[in-house]
Parts: structure tokens; C-alpha cells; sequence
């Protein structure tokens, strides 16, 4: 059994990137018109869209809660986001454990006090799936919540990392997730305070390499917080001009 | 990072904030909406224009939905009948509720609300209709009350919905505008905007 490599001598990975490069970033806010806020996010060649509706009446009433607001969640992705066309139905496991996932990390950065008896709607569509979907998810998110007006404490910013070959490498993609060598560490950071809103890992990483893979990752939620506040600048502007 | 002291002309873009940014650390100014404290500093927490009147620092997002103000005239759509009372999706935070007892009923201002009125509600409005009426007061909840107690309110008819941000409406005397080209509009404060054709009133 051939056995790829994943990191070679001189540094490179299979995309040709060095260990703590994270991968191109490009985001836009504002896609959709009928959302209260949406976002087109992509990270390498993973590709997200995003749109918010909130706050607005709950669906049932059972959601309203007296002095919050009801964060929800869905997490949809494309049969053709990955390279063999494959359609997952609504309620398997997988896309409710990763909607948890954003609906836990948002629960904490959202201001839900200030909008109580209300739902705020998070509708995440995956279109391209080349690894990093909850890091490319949370980001996503995060800009189209900015883009609807809805308080929060910070951004959200995630991102992943790994080790290969004693090495922490930064971003991972489709084939070094994919490798079952390969640790994946997901952690989602409110950059003003350094605070971690998620932590999540599937594999096993030993404990004295989980700083290192921790702070790198660290680094590169910073480097994606100044590519969204661009991106928020951007959308804001465009909007201003527009209204003034 | 202190704001200007002097209240000037500026272009909007050049003070733009986004969610998590300091805004001043003097503990002399309060904050109002789109912001909060940490220890001492007053943060932004929406993508917005920092305003500041006196001592009161708020940010306003360019985008964001409507909140009711009393005296507001609305179009809203029906979405339920509930006993005694309509619920109306006005475009914000929660649906507004349109009481029977807040309503013109057939027959005359003065008319007694009667038994069969609460039964026959569907008659009056159904759900999926678009209505004409002005905000009356707030629920404890913070839910809008509505009322159509006055003829220019009530069941729009024959014509389309459009809907559009609501800061681009601003508050004025008349929300009823009759084009030239013999349209008639009428634009509610929360951004859904009614378009008919003019019907002259007959005499």
C-alpha cells in the first residue's frame, strides 16, 4: 500500500503549502436578498453559503423563550460538494452533530438578552467539501450574522490544525484530514479576548503536543479575523454609500 | 482610542465599527443601543456608524430589522388568527397583534362587539391578507399593538407587496401617495411597501 506524503523534507505539503500557512480566504458579505444577512465564504477550494434570518417570531411556540433569543441551526450539504456525488438526508447524525456544534459556539457569542421572545435562523449550505467544514462553517457564519445586524461580543473566527511528522501543520485539507495518521484539532476563538468558544478533536493527539497545535491555530483564527473584518468594512461601505 | 469631541459633517464610512471594537474608555459616557462594557470600555457590538448625542454612545447597524415606535403606520401581513385577536409578521423581532377590539367593524364606529364578530373573525381578515395600521402600544412582552381605527386604515386590496429595508422609509405626516402616473403607494415604516392602481374616489 502506497503511502502518500503528506509533508515532505523540504516543508511542502501536497498543496505546496508550508506547514503554517493557512489556505487563500476569500469572503464576501451580502450575497442574498431576501436574507436578513448571508455570506459566500471560501477557504482553498471549500466553499460555504450562508444566510441568516433573525430575529423574528419563533416557528413554534415552544422555542420562545421569555428573556432570549432562540439560536437555530441547519446544516446542509450539497450532493455535489464532494468528488463522488453522494445525497445525505436531512436528519443524519453527522450534519446534526456539526449544526450542534455552531449552534453551541454562536449560543456564547451572540447577545440573546437583547432580543428575547425571538429565533434567530442559521442556514448553512457546504457547496464544496475540501476539509475544514466546521472551521469554513463557524467563519461563515460569523459574517452573516455581522451582515444582519445581530449584537454579538466578537467575532467567532475557527480554524484547524494537525500534526504531520512532528510537525503542527496549519489548515488542514481534504487528503490530510482524510489520513488516518493525522490529528485534527478544530478550535474557535473570540479574538479580542483570546477566549475559546469551541475546542472539538476526533482523533489522538498526545498531550504534549496539544499546545503547540493549539496555539498555532490560535495564530491563524487572528489572520482569518482580520479577513473577515475586511470583508465587514467592505459590505458596510458598499451599504453606506448606498443609503446616504 | 478616544472619539471626535466636536459633532461634525463626516462621511459616514470613515466611522464605521464592527462587533468587538473599543469605542471610548471614559467612564463619562453612557452606552445606549449596539454597544456594550467590558471592565471599562465601552465595545461595539454590531457592524454600524458610532452615534453620540451628549453622553450617550450608541452604534446603529446599517442593517437591521424593524422596531416598532408608537404613532408607526405599517403594512403588515396576517399570519394567524388567534382568539380575539389577529397576528400580523410586520418585519421585526416579533409578529404584531392586531386585537378585535382595535379593529372598524362593519356597521358603524359605535357598533357593540358582539358573540358572533369573535366567530367570524375570518371574515374580517383572513390569514394571508395585508393590512394598513398604525402601531398603538406595546405588549408586556414587547409585542406591537396595532389598531385600524380609522378609514384610511385597513384591508389593502388589488395591488402588490414590496419590501425594502426599513431605514430607507422615513417617518413623515403622510404615508399615502398618490403618482403620477396613477399609482398609488403607500409606505409602511417597516419596509413593506403597498402599490396599487389609483382608483379615483367617487362621489
Amino acid at each position: 500500500m502506497s503511502r502518500q506524503e503528506l509533508l515532505s523534507p523540504e516543508g511542502l505539503r501536497v498543496d505546496g503549502r508550508r506547514a503554517n500557512e493557512l489556505r487563500r480566504i476569500s469572503c464576501r458579505a451580502s450575497v442574498l436578498n431576501s436574507a436578513d444577512g448571508s455570506s459566500y465564504y471560501e477557504q482553498g477550494n471549500t466553499k460555504v453559503l450562508v444566510a441568516v434570518y433573525g430575529p423574528r417570531e419563533p416557528r413554534t411556540k415552544s422555542l420562545a423563550q421569555h428573556d432570549h433569543a432562540a439560536v437555530n441551526v441547519e446544516f446542509n450539504v450539497a450532493p455535489f460538494s464532494t468528488s463522488e456525488r453522494r445525497k445525505r438526508s436531512k436528519g443524519d447524525k453527522r450534519l446534526l452533530e456539526i449544526a450542534s456544534f455552531v449552534k453551541q459556539t454562536f449560543e456564547g457569542a451572540i447577545q440573546t438578552a437583547v432580543y428575547p421572545r425571538s429565533q434567530i435562523d442559521i442556514y448553512i449550505h457546504l457547496l464544496q467539501h475540501d476539509g475544514g467544514t466546521l472551521e469554513t462553517c463557524i467563519n461563515a457564519a460569523t459574517l452573516a450574522l455581522v451582515d444582519a445586524g445581530i449584537s454579538m461580543v466578537d467575532y467567532v473566527c475557527a480554524c484547524t490544525a494537525g500534526f504531520i511528522d512532528e510537525t503542527p501543520v496549519l489548515d488542514l485539507n481534504f487528503v490530510e484530514e482524510s489520513s488516518i495518521e493525522t490529528p485534527d484539532l478544530t478550535v474557535a476563538v473570540l479574538p479580542r479576548s483570546g477566549n475559546i468558544a469551541l475546542l472539538q478533536m476526533e482523533s489522538r493527539l498526545h498531550s504534549s503536543k496539544l499546545e503547540d497545535v493549539l496555539e498555532l491555530a490560535t495564530e491563524g483564527c487572528k489572520h482569518i479575523h482580520k479577513k473577515l473584518d475586511q470583508a465587514v468594512l467592505e459590505a458596510a461601505n458598499e451599504l453606506a454609500k448606498k443609503l446616504s | 482610542m478616544e472619539i471626535d469631541e466636536a459633532p461634525q459633517k463626516v462621511d459616514i464610512a470613515a466611522r464605521i465599527v464592527t462587533p468587538g471594537t473599543a469605542i471610548t474608555n471614559d467612564p463619562a459616557f453612557m452606552r445606549g443601543h449596539g454597544t456594550f462594557s467590558e471592565h471599562d470600555t465601552i465595545y461595539s457590538s454590531v457592524a454600524g456608524v458610532v452615534e453620540r448625542i451628549n453622553k450617550l454612545v450608541s452604534v446603529r447597524p446599517l442593517k437591521q430589522r424593524y422596531s416598532g415606535e408608537i404613532g408607526d403606520i405599517i403594512v403588515g401581513r396576517i399570519t394567524e388568527v388567534a382568539s380575539k385577536r389577529w397576528r400580523v409578521d410586520v418585519n421585526s423581532r416579533q409578529d404584531g397583534v392586531l386585537l378585535l377590539s382595535s379593529i372598524n367593524l362593519p356597521g358603524g364606529i359605535q357598533r357593540r362587539k358582539s358573540e358572533s364578530d369573535e366567530l367570524q373573525m375570518r371574515t374580517f381578515f383572513a390569514e394571508g391578507d395585508l393590512v394598513f395600521a398604525e402601531v398603538q402600544s406595546y405588549f408586556a412582552d414587547g409585542a406591537l399593538s396595532l389598531h385600524t381605527r380609522s378609514i384610511q386604515y385597513g384591508k389593502l386590496r388589488n395591488g402588490t407587496l414590496v419590501t425594502a429595508f426599513p431605514q430607507l422609509v422615513p417617518r413623515s405626516r403622510s404615508h399615502f401617495h398618490t403618482l403620477p402616473c396613477g399609482v398609488d403607494v403607500v409606505l409602511g415604516v417597516n419596509g413593506y411597501i403597498w402599490v396599487s392602481k389609483h382608483v379615483p374616489a367617487s362621489k
